[in-house]
């Protein structure tokens, strides 16, 4: 038996190593934004700063425009969600009405265009955008980001909608509710699990976008998100080390507190779209 | 894309009979009109998109105003011709093969073991190899770009210091190793993806199953190979189509890391399309050719997938047998 353990446990002598460098760069990031610049300069080794400050911070924050780059993306983000979400669940919802004819072309175009490569389509979107009149607005980027992202989610909608008792509907329409307020009131309600999970992924997913914002805010740089601003603040100053980790602080770690509050959601929903 | 709404909404005149059609067109009508948002969504903003790539790749035009100059099948001529393109696809390829045959394994390796509930904290190294998923790419990438940076960036001090190498090492500098690096930087960043896909796989493995081959005296290699792996198989499969996908698309850690440099060692198609549409250092835009560029990746993107599609239905026959 003990041999056993002793077996078990020699894993950890792999893990820990392992899961050290992994996490190693969001260390350091933490710690070199806490860091003047001299000490960078010098380059101690030392992951705790001799003096800790905060002049990385508001270098980042107010020069570098992060202040305005985070307005951005959150704005983005909660742009994002609040179309997939409403977009999804409708269409969802509609797909799901027993004997819809058209469904099936529907469904099978939807899955069709997972398999195809999006590299293409970022040119067209473009256009499409501009011809909108919404090339420099962050409202554009977020239809173009929102698009392509709807796929899963119009899927988890309707296979959570279509496993719902018909009596409740019925139920509701005996009540004298209609088909939207049936949605409203009834059945979007019963979704929130779903809506936690979509909400989540993309929320995340817009967060972390770069090609599309990237492209949507070259004329108009005032709307760049985190990750476009990182990529011009390295762009302009790559020597600015600690202010450059302030920056990518302000990025990174929001989102992984989102995450880790919320890691359950966001882990059950990636291994759902490989189940499904 | 209207068209996949109008088809089924045009059939029913045409199918049905004249009696049950305008009922059968009422009953559903509230669902047409809930569809309308997604179909306008996703019709402008991934169907049309992929049309109208096609039609774009005829012309020479720089953006402005409508096409207009007909090129015919020139800019595909050029695409093909150009020796920058294909350095381009294969740069793509490496991304996919790299995250197939180097992340995809080793993956499922620490998915097997993170996956015995007998492992302590084995949910804390999960949530540790899944950080770097849920971090900007463009930031974390440019982190990761200081440390390695050749004049006292942490790694090569430590080379240094240690003696492993006489001179700092350019990682991402020079064209030797500017593409090794990128690839690493992109397993180390899609590798907690990668392990919650075969974690869910893994979990669809019955636990009566596994039992029986434990009663039956089944070893760890015998019970992996011919309970695990079979039961597995089928969603390996989705998972190497996805993992193949988002590595191919590859763009945002090449964009902010490198830019496809150094001269051109680690361009990607995404970046080179990017290039001739967008980059503000072009004199004027190349949609046309950029289009072309798209299509053709496309259509090998394709090739490369239904190429995979023989040798994984004889391996998932050979697994079965």
């Amino acid at each position: 038996m003990n041999r056993l353990v002793l077996r078990r446990n020699i894993w950890h002598l792999l893990l820990i190593p392992l899961c050290l460098v992994w996490i190693y760069p969001f260390v350091w990031m933490v710690s070199a934004a806490f860091k003047t610049p001299r000490e960078m300069l010098i380059g101690g080794l030392s992951l705790l700063p001799d003096e800790a400050t905060l002049d990385n911070f508001a270098r980042a924050w107010t020069t570098a425009k992060f202040s305005t780059y985070t307005a951005n993306t959150i704005t983005f983000s909660i742009a994002v969600v609040i179309l997939v979400l409403l977009v999804a669940s409708t269409a969802g919802y509609a797909l799901a009405r027993p004997g819809l004819p058209g469904k099936k072309v529907l469904v099978g175009v939807l899955i069709a265009t997972m398999f195809v490569p999006h590299g293409y389509t970022i040119i067209p979107t473009f256009i499409v955008v501009n011809g909108l009149g919404l090339g420099n607005g962050l409202l554009g980027a977020a239809l173009a980001q929102a698009g392509p992202a709807l796929v899963v989610p119009v899927l988890l909608f309707m296979g959570f909608f279509s496993g719902i008792p018909k009596e409740l509907e019925e139920a509701a329409r005996m009540d004298g509710a209609g088909y939207l307020r049936t949605y409203w009131r009834v059945m979007l309600p019963l979704a929130k699990p779903v809506m936690g999970t979509v909400a989540l992924m993309n929320f995340i997913g817009a967060w972390n976008a770069f090609f599309i914002p990237l492209v949507f805010t070259l004329g108009n740089p005032d709307l760049r998100t985190l990750g476009v601003g990182m990529y011009g603040f390295y762009g302009q100053d790559t020597t600015d080390w600690t202010g450059l980790a302030a920056a990518a602080c302000i990025s990174v770690v929001p989102i992984v507190v989102v995450f880790l509050f919320l890691q359950r959601t966001f882990v059950e929903g990636i291994a759902g779209a490989v189940k499904s | 894309m209207t068209t996949t709404v109008e088809r089924p909404l045009e059939k029913i005149p045409v199918a049905g009979t004249s009696r049950r059609r305008p009922g059968r067109f009422r009953k559903h009508l509230w669902s047409y009109l809930f569809l309308i948002p997604m179909v306008l969504l996703f019709g402008g903003f991934t169907v049309w998109p992929m049309i109208a790539s096609w039609w774009y790749s005829f012309f020479n035009w720089d953006g402005v105003g409508t096409p207009s100059d007909w090129v015919g099948l020139a800019n595909f001529r050029e695409v093909l011709g150009a020796d920058s393109f294909w350095r381009a696809f294969w740069h793509s390829l490496v991304f996919s093969l790299a995250a197939i045959f180097v992340e995809l394994p080793l993956a499922l390796v620490l998915a097997i073991l993170l996956n015995n509930s007998w492992l302590r904290f084995r949910n804390l190294y999960r949530l540790v190899l899944f950080l770097p998923v849920v971090a900007t790419t463009a930031v974390i990438g440019i982190v990761i770009a200081i440390l390695l940076d050749p004049a006292g960036g942490l790694v090569n001090r430590i080379l240094l210091d240690t003696g492993l190498v006489d001179q700092p090492v350019n990682f991402l500098g020079s064209t030797s190793t500017a593409l090794p690096t990128l690839l690493s930087i992109d397993v180390w960043k899609g590798f907690g993806i990668t392990l919650i896909y075969w974690l869910a796989a893994l979990q669809t493995v019955p636990k009566d199953l596994q039992e029986a081959a434990a009663i039956d005296g089944a070893g760890f290699w015998r019970a992996l190979r011919f309970v695990t792996l079979p039961v597995v198989t089928p969603i390996a499969i989705v998972i190497l189509l996805l993992v193949f996908q988002r590595s191919l698309n590859t763009f945002d850690l090449v964009r902010a890391v490198t830019e496809g440099g150094p001269d051109y060692a680690t361009d990607v198609v995404p970046t080179y399309i990017y290039r001739y549409a967008f980059d503000p250092s072009l004199q004027a835009p190349r949609y046309g050719f950029a289009s072309a560029a798209g299509v053709v990746f496309g259509l090998l993107t394709l090739v490369v997938t239904l190429l995979q599609a023989p040798f994984l239905r004889r391996r998932l026959g050979g697994g079965k047998a």
